[in-house]
């Protein structure tokens, strides 16, 4: 393309407002990314969770408990893999601002149902072994700086009372999908002491969570399980993982709709930016573009110098803006607690996104000048006074 | 010699809202190969109107235009583009140099077009340079010029695909004295020594004198 050199000089001829458009861009597009890794944070849980896992819960609400004894009705059924359950603990962590999952669960079969938390062989038989042991995520230890040994207590709300656990093992997340901010311990021990002290709430099991061998069969296992406890005291419902997750964020949807929503505004936002700067270029280019054609240049010419120099322009505030939007995110990352957001990471998808929306942008951009420069005749362009 | 362009019954009006101005009333001329044409006129008389026409920018309402032997009335608006880029050099009153581009580079600019090689264009842009007498301001940017030197620089720009005609509206409508002088010197020097046919409009009477042929526009009829 022969009409680089001058594309390239056009686009730096206002050196202040390209620059200016370049960064307010590039502003646009972190802001955009941001946003974008928010949303994806949200479903997070959603996207890692897994086709051969369904839960069941009780029909009435999550909060609502299951009997222990539905564990071998729900293993005897064909295609199921594994069956293991969990309770919300909650509790109090030093106060009520210190935040992450704490579950009581039945360690050996949810370590199998859960595979991609990864745990070394010699930890996970300590953890196995000791009835007051937890298991934390790697994440988790290192904002708190869990060690192996460490003693966490934690005052019970929902299971009343003062509980103290002992750190035997630190789960590594398989992948950045992973929630590594979790505490998990024996269900055995909590259930040990209801018994004791509130005998009415011992067998209560939170939720079941059910490992299939094969995710085709969701659909016929949660119908089968629903159905073998229909008419009875505590009916299930039983979805997949991804459904239940899903159901989670319900609640927060709007609010994730409404960020969702912005990001896109923002895009707009950078077309505006752009398209004013290619705009106001072009009207003051139209002799320029006049004298081109006098010279032979044609159409196509000028819609490649024009375009070329909004994409490029486009190109280099998208460009800046992904490459400042990984340490912004980290940092973020680094200043919220990580179990806020527990998977926090900027998305291929989410650069894929940004890029294609800069490239689209930088051709929108470029429409309106383009079909000037075609429509204004020579000797209109000509006679064009600013 | 034969003519090189012949205006035939050429009309032409602009509308301003739907009402008509008409600028050239049947207007015929023809301009010998090898001649340097002046073309004079109070203003408003549609001297640009016209020499618009015959360097293909424009096109007239009625009438035929034929350069060379072509009708240019008859190109399609690529194909006169096209002929344009071979056959018109244009100069213009107020140089119209692209201001981000080096001296160098706007003489360069209509060799783009062409098929020629880097190194082709380079020796293209050095001769017309030097014709203009400005080979050693090939690297300065058109602010860093006089008046005059910017006009050298549009005229090396206009000679440089070596077209058949030149066309110059004005060239020295916005120069003092001397540098106009220089200017038609220059003119004078392309149309002997090149043998480029030229067609000037021009309302100094001193620049008509360089003229072979003074031609007078008068609302829309040549005198
Ligand atoms: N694009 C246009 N639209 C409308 N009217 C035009 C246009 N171009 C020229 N005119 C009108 O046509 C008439 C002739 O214009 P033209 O520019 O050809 O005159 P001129 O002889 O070159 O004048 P000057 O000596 O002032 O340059 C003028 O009345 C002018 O206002
Ligand atoms: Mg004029």
């Amino acid at each position: 393309m022969r009409v680089m050199k001058l594309m390239l000089k056009n686009a730096f001829r206002h050196m202040l407002r390209t620059t200016l458009t370049i960064l307010g861009i590039s502003v646009a597009v972190v802001a955009f990314s941001f946003l974008r890794t928010v949303v994806t944070a949200w479903y997070a849980g959603v996207e890692a969770s897994s086709p051969n896992r369904l839960i069941t819960r009780n029909a009435v609400s999550f909060i609502f408990p299951l009997p222990l004894a539905y564990r071998d009705q729900i293993a005897r059924l064909e295609g199921v893999e594994t069956v293991t359950y969990m309770n919300w603990f909650q509790g109090v962590y030093i106060d009520k601002n210190q935040f992450f999952a704490r579950m009581a669960v039945d360690a050996q079969t949810a370590l199998d149902v859960y595979p991609e938390f990864l745990v070394p062989p010699d930890q996970r038989d300590a953890f196995l072994k000791e009835r007051n042991a937890c298991v934390v995520g790697a994440d988790l230890a290192q904002q708190y700086n869990f060690k192996i040994g460490d003693v966490i207590p934690i005052e019970g709300d929902i299971y009343p009372g003062k509980w103290e656990f002992v750190v035997r093992a630190i789960y590594q997340p398989r992948d950045k999908t992973v929630d590594g901010t979790q505490m998990w311990f024996h269900w055995q021990y909590l259930d040990e002491r209801m018994r004791q002290e509130m005998p009415g709430r011992a067998g209560e099991v939170g939720w079941y969570v059910i490992r299939i061998k094969n995710p085709a069969d969701a659909g016929r296992i949660s119908e089968q399980v629903d159905a073998l406890f229909k008419n009875s005291r505590a009916e299930t419902k039983t979805e997949t993982e991804a459904a239940f997750q899903q159901g989670f964020i319900q609640g927060t949807g709007l609010i994730i709709q409404l960020l969702n929503f912005l990001s896109f505004v923002i895009i707009g936002i950078i077309m505006l930016v752009l398209g004013n700067t290619m705009i106001m270029s072009a009207r003051e280019r139209t002799k320029e573009y006049a004298v081109l054609k006098t010279l032979g240049f044609s159409g196509s010419h000028l819609t490649a110098l024009i375009a070329g120099e909004s994409l490029m322009i486009s190109i280099m505030g998208a460009a800046l803006g992904l490459f400042l939007s990984y340490p912004i995110v980290e940092l973020f990352s680094l200043m919220v607690p990580k179990s806020w957001f527990p998977i926090f990471y900027i998305e291929p998808a989410t650069i894929v996104l940004g890029a294609t929306s800069a490239l689209v942008v930088g051709i929108v951009a470029a429409l309106f000048p383009i079909q000037r420069a075609l429509r204004t005749s020579i000797v209109e362009g000509l006679r064009f006074v600013g | 010699m034969g003519s090189l362009i012949e205006v035939r019954n050429v009309s032409k009006s602009y509308w301003r809202d739907s009402f008509e101005i008409p600028v050239l009333n049947n207007i015929s001329l023809s301009v010998a190969e090898g001649e340097f044409l002046g073309l004079m006129g109070p203003s408003g008389s549609g001297k640009t109107t016209l020499l618009n026409l015959i360097a293909g920018i424009d096109r007239p309402d009625k009438g035929s235009i034929v350069v060379g032997g072509t009708d240019i009335t008859d190109l399609s608006e690529s194909q006169l583009a096209k002929w344009r880029s071979n056959h018109v050099g244009f100069i213009f009153q107020f140089y119209n140099l692209i201001p981000v581009l080096t001296a160098f580079e706007n003489v360069e600019l209509p060799l783009l077009l062409t098929s020629l090689s880097k190194k082709e264009r380079r020796r293209h842009v050095e001769t017309a340079l030097s014709v203009v007498g400005l080979a050693d301001r090939m690297h300065h940017y058109p602010k860093q010029l006089s008046g005059g030197q910017e006009q050298r620089v549009a005229i090396a720009r206009a000679i440089a695909a070596d077209p058949t005609i030149l066309v110059a509206d004005e060239p020295t409508g916005d120069l003092d004295k001397k540098s106009a002088e220089e200017i038609l010197t220059l003119l004078e020097r392309l149309n002997t020594e090149f043998k480029k046919t030229i067609v000037m409009v021009t309302h100094d009477p001193r620049a008509a004198e360089r003229a072979h042929v003074v031609r007078h526009l008068d609302k829309g009829e040549l005198q």
